[in-house]
Order: structure tokens, then sequence, then C-alpha cells
């Protein structure tokens, strides 16, 4: 065989940069939307290659919902200073507030189908005509139909029925006053893909994602980390548990694992002898079939 | 895993809900281990509920609420599974003739398609509408999948006249490799696993296909092209007079030294360092995005193409490509669109429709040159200045367009350069 070819992490590294570069050739204010999870902490990282002797020239956005794991809050401010970039954070609390938006209630009330509003105030106040997310389409089957240049009309909504078809490498990011994209560098990845590469490139992520001891409650199948911000139910217990973080997002519904994976190259073991998907410990997308493909419709991340 | 040199194939498939596109598919996740146990339930649930024996494969490509609604893919999907030797990304496309432009666009980077063909029917209009699409994008490899032998007594006869009816019709069309494979998707008889049915056949199952398909030489290696993205000035100590053309390279390779020439402009210059955030590479070869300096100061931008001095694209304002119309709205005689090539972006006219072509029964139609949704035809088009273009049959990337409507800003058709 040729020498001359990519694997396919050097691959999915290259469309990536492409793309991130196309964002910056295409937009005038793009912003990338950082959560402080490991798929959001990747496209920071490929920016930075993108660009590279150049600073990332793009803001990170964080939409902050006010029930953060501490950790999360402590790297992003740790990254934002190495980076030496700009970090805008639309606030939840503030939406709530603010009277935009109203607390769910009941026990299984979140703060995720709030971040919308606050995420497309965000976007409306800072002129962002594109935010950089770091959504992938092995995550959902409703992200199976994303691209890679995703439009939003000037209600910030997602049309998945009237999507511009994307050929060959030719992004289309033309847009109108008011309205903008979503763009998605890390789309074609999945998440051994992600963990590969993270072992790979040794990218620094919070230390949730390592087996760590954590008080939990069982709760919706799998270990909710206690907080502040959780009501324990009548049949509760708290427990101490070697637990790890797959996905990191509202500390109230981002439930952890048992696990003894505390290294990179354990965590890469585990994943790839995992059972449940992902999203699996997320509530979020528990309530119905369709649940992701609704709150993208609205403007979800 | 050996991911150091596992490769990534991308393939698409296209189908109706008939003739088993999304068993096969879902096979493939199954047998390939790509489905977790959350989705596996919930598939299970829903093919009880639908009072399915056993799991409905089927499931597993469920997509959006319309989809699931009217039992159909609309959309480009696309799914991922990896084996121990590659990385597969599926675009999973729907068959229907008003879907055309979905086909064209899961085509348009498939290093390989599968067509599917119901053993019980044979070739049918739908097959030559897949094959024309797939030697139209020009994708490298053709596998064609005799699906539901199990419906045919997994006969031998039948799937050999399949074939023999698929060559008499593809003879017409440019296909560079093509394989034929009798196969049950449903019980996964030559998908993953070698089928106990059939012994009359001797080649390997699909996934094994798959697997060792050569998809080295898919990518143009002659033909060095990198388009510029943009350009990168740090103005910050250490690098006070960088200056990086950033770009992914189209085709070929680049060397450190390399004598080349920016085009249009015609300046000419030598390659002084190709980086990237590791470090500087002494050659690189497409599809790597880097960021190129050269020797000279040169006035350099977005749109700018650099090649090499002994192998030069054309700079064409004028050229025939075949053109699929993506939009509602027809073409507009004589209207001005905005073309994007490469990074390149101009205004263009469409001059001349020369023929167009019926995807069902290749037939030419010269009379009548309205350019509705979904229809393929022959174009003259001519742009306001010169584009740095290749036939597309040479390079995938340097001979693709795509136009835009300005009022609306949608992407209303795809160009293949002739």
């Amino acid at each position: 065989m040729s020498k001359y070819y990519l694997n396919y992490l050097d691959e999915l590294e290259s469309e990536a940069i492409y793309i991130l570069r196309e964002v910056y050739a295409q937009f005038q204010n793009p912003v990338i939307l950082f959560s402080g999870g490991k798929d959001s902490i990747l496209v920071t990282h490929l920016a930075k290659k993108a660009f590279y002797p150049c600073k990332i020239p793009f803001p990170l956005l964080h939409i902050d919902t006010g029930h953060n794991f501490p950790e999360t809050i402590q790297f992003r401010d740790d990254l934002v200073k190495n980076l030496g970039v700009q970090l805008l954070v639309g606030s939840v609390q503030e939406s709530i507030d603010a009277g935009r938006v109203a607390e769910e209630r009941g026990k299984h009330a979140t703060r995720n189908a709030l971040q919308i509003t606050t995420l497309l105030d965000a976007i409306e106040s800072n002129k962002i005509d594109c935010a950089i997310g770091g959504g992938r389409r092995d995550e959902e089957k409703a992200r199976a139909k994303e691209r890679f240049f995703s439009h939003r009309d000037d209600f910030g909504q997602w049309d998945p029925k009237n999507q511009r078809p994307e050929l060959w490498n030719i992004l289309n990011g033309k847009h109108f006053e008011g309205e903008h994209f979503r763009a998605f560098p890390i789309s074609n990845w999945t998440e051994m893909d992600v963990w590969n590469y993270i072992k790979r490139e040794q990218i620094e992520i919070p230390s949730l994602y390592k087996a760590h001891n954590r008080e939990v409650v069982w709760r919706s199948d799998s270990w909710i980390p206690v907080s502040e911000y959780l009501k324990l139910e009548e049949n509760e217990k708290i427990h101490t548990k070697k637990v790890r973080f797959r996905t990191l997002g509202d500390i109230t519904i981002t439930g952890g694992i048992e696990s003894d994976a505390d290294t990179l190259d354990k965590i890469v073991l585990e994943v790839a002898a995992m059972k449940q998907t992902e999203r699996g410990n997320r509530t979020d997308d528990k309530r119905s079939d369709t649940a992701m493909e609704d709150r993208k419709r609205e403007g979800y991340f | 895993m050996e991911i150091d040199k596992n490769q990534l194939l991308r393939f698409t498939t296209a189908g109706s809900v008939d003739d088993g596109k999304s068993t096969l598919i879902g096979r493939l996740l199954y047998d390939s281990k790509a489905i977790f146990e959350d989705q596996l339930e919930s598939v299970e649930n829903t093919s009880r509920k639908k009072g399915h024996e056993g799991i409905d494969l089927a499931l597993f490509t469920d997509g959006l609420r319309d989809e699931r609604e009217q039992g159909i893919t609309i959309d480009v999907a696309y799914r991922y599974f990896t084996t121990p030797k590659r990385k597969f990304i599926i675009a999973d496309t729907p068959g229907h003739i008003q879907y055309t432009r979905n086909m064209v666009t899961g085509a348009s980077t498939a290093n390989a398609a599968l067509i599917l063909i119901d053993a019980r029917h044979g070739v049918i209009e739908q097959t030559k509408r897949h094959a024309f699409i797939a030697s139209l994008l020009h994708i490298p490899h053709i596998i064609v999948c005799i699906n539901k032998m199990d419906l045919v007594d997994y006969s031998e006869e039948v799937y050999e006249n399949i074939v023999s009816q698929f060559e008499g019709f593809s003879s017409k069309l440019i296909v560079k490799d093509i394989q034929f494979l009798p196969i049950s998707a449903l019980n996964g008889d030559n998908v993953v696993n070698r089928s106990t049915n059939m012994d009359w056949f001797q080649g390997p199952p699909l996934l094994h296909a798959l697997e060792t398909m050569h998809i080295g030489s898919d990518i143009n290696k002659i033909d060095a092209r990198f388009p510029v993205q943009t350009v990168l000035r740090p103005q910050r100590e250490g690098f006070i007079d960088y200056r990086g053309y950033a770009g992914r390279v189209a085709s070929g390779i680049f060397r450190k030294g390399d004598e080349v020439v920016v085009m249009p402009s015609g300046f000419s210059s030598k390659i002084k360092s190709i980086d990237t955030m590791e470090g500087a590479m002494e050659e690189v070869f497409a599809p790597m995005s880097v960021s190129i300096t050269l020797e000279d100061d040169i006035d350099i931008s977005r749109g700018d193409m650099i090649v090499k001095q002994n192998n030069q694209p054309k700079a064409l304002q004028e050229f025939d490509a075949m053109l699929c119309w993506f939009n509602t709205s027809a073409a507009k005689p004589r209207a001005k669109y905005t073309i994007v090539h490469t990074s390149n972006e101009q205004k263009a006219m469409i001059k001349d429709v020369i023929y167009k072509i019926d995807v069902n029964t290749y037939a030419r139609q010269e009379e009548d040159n309205t350019l509705n949704m979904n229809d393929i035809a022959r174009i003259t088009i001519r742009t306001t200045r010169p584009l740095m273009v290749d036939e597309y049959r040479d390079n995938r990337i340097t001979g693709s367009f795509i136009l835009i409507e300005d009022s609306t800003h949608e992407t209303v058709a795809a160009g293949m350069i002739v």
C-alpha cells in the first residue's frame, strides 16, 4: 500500500480543521459553543490547530444553566486563560430572573429546555452569525441528519425537512441579517473516535470524566451527583461510589456510571466495551422518542 | 484495534422501503456490534408493538418524526460503524426519484456505492437510476447486492440472470470497479458472515469486501492543487512576518521547495515551509489540512489556488458541466447565480442547456431545456472571472461546483465539469 493515505483519525481531524477555517472565512462573528464537555473541548483543540500560529479567532460562548459541576467552571476559566480567548456567558438564571423563561416544575424539572431561550438571546445580543458546536451525528437519530453548516431562521429554528444539500466539501454559509448558522466540525466522529483522539493528542479534560469517589443517588437508571440543586425524593439514599461521567451537562440530570477508569487509557478501553449509548445516562433524552428532534427544531444545541 | 493504520471508507446506499436497504444497514450495524443495548431495547419494544417476530432491523435507521410516521427516508442520514480493519461512514439516502438530490448529495463524497436489487424483481427502473447516479458522481467502487435471496430459494440461476441484466445496461456507464453479491439482509447471508445457503457463491461477504476494497487510489495523487481558504497572519512575537496560506490539499502531493504558481495571478514562487501545529512537514498530500508559506511576498487571498509549475489546471470562463438541479423553482434562463468552486466564488450564468438526461432510461432529450427539481442536464456555464478547473472525472474537488440563488441563498444546483 502507498504511504500517501491518512488514517481515519487524521482524516477526521483534517475535515474538522477544513470546516473551522470555512467558518472563519464565511462568517463575520462566529463563536464556539463551550459547555466544558469533551466534545466542545475537542472542537476548541481543533480550532487551535486550524489557526496556528494565530490565536483561535473565535470567543467561547458558555450557556450557563447555573447548575454546574464546580470542576467544569474551573476548567473553563483555566482554558480561556491559556488560550487567550474571550469568554461570553449566557446565563439561564438571568433569563429566569428577567422573566424570559419559567423554571419547570415537578420532580423531573430540569433547566435543559430553558437553555434554548438563553442561547438564542445570547446569539442575538452578541450578533453571532455562526455558533460552532460539538454535536456529532452518532449521538442521536435527529442529529444523524444534521449538516456541517446548519441553517437557522430568524427565530433560531431548524427545519430538518428543508436543509441545504451539502456536496463534496463545498459549504454554503450564506445568510440574511438575523439568521444564523450552527457549524458542526466533528459531525463524523463517534464517541470512540473522540476518546481515541483525546488519548492520542493527550488533550486535557475535566477530572469528572475520570473515575473518582462521589456522593450520588440512584435515579432514572444512573448515578445522579448530589449537589445543592438536587432535591432528594423520599426513597432516595445517598451513596458514595466510584463513578465517572460519559457526558457533562447540567449537574441535576447528568448521570454517572460506576467505573474504575481513572486514566485515558482505561477510559478508552471502557468506552470500547460499553453496551449503552452515552446519552443513555441523560434523563433529558428519555422523555420521548423524538425529544432531541423537538428541542433541536426550537433552536437547541 | 490498530488505529494507526485504519482508513476511513465512506459509502452510500440508495434504496426504497421495499428492497431491504434499512434492513441491510441494520444488519451491518447489528452484526458488527455497533448497536448499543439501549438502542436494541428501544427497537425490540417498537418491533413488538408493530407485531414483528424478533427484531425489525430496519428500525435502527429510523430518523426524523415525519420519516417515522411515513415509514420512508426523506433526507440523507449518516451512520457509523467500525470494525478492527476500518471505520465506515454510511450515507443512507432515499431511493425514490423525487429524492434524486439527496442521492447525489450522499454520493458526492462516497468511495463506494451499494446498489440493492430485490432478487424477486430483478433490475427495475430504480436500479438504473441508482447506477446512473453512482456513475455520474464517479463513485470509484460499486457493489451490487442482490438481496432477498432467501425468497428465491437461494437460486444461483436467479442471481446469474440479474447479474447479466445489470451488466447489459451498465455497459453504457463509467464504473471503475464493480462487484456482485447474493445476500439476504434479513437472515444475514453474506452480509457479515459467509452464507451456508449459497455454496455456489465463492466471493467474500459484503463486510469483508468493504474492509478490503482498495481505496488508496480513489484520491487523485498526481495533480497537486491547493485552494487557499484563508491567510494566517499572527503578527505576534516570533511570527512577525509569518504569512501562511491555510487550506486542505485537494489532490496531489506538495513538497517543501516545490516550484509553484499561484492562480489566477500567475506569479511563481517556491514552497518555503509546510506548517502544522505539530511542526513543519517535508511533504503533504490530499486530504491534509495545512498552512503553506512561500519564498516570495505575493498577494494571495481566499479563492486563489496554489499549483505546481509543471501541472496546472485550466483557467476557464466558459465550460460544460453535468448539472443536477435541486430546487423546487426551476432554473431561470440566463439568470445570474453565485457559483462556488473550491474556495472561489464568482457570478455565473447558465448559457445553454444542451440536453437533459432521463435517469431511468439514459435517453437524451434535446428539445426540453427547462431545469426542474431533480433534473440532470448537460449545460454550458459562463462565469464573470476564470475558474481554475479540472475535469470532474480526474478530480472530484476541483471538478465540482454548486450554484446558489442570491435571493434565497439556497444551494440550487450541483455541477460536475466535463
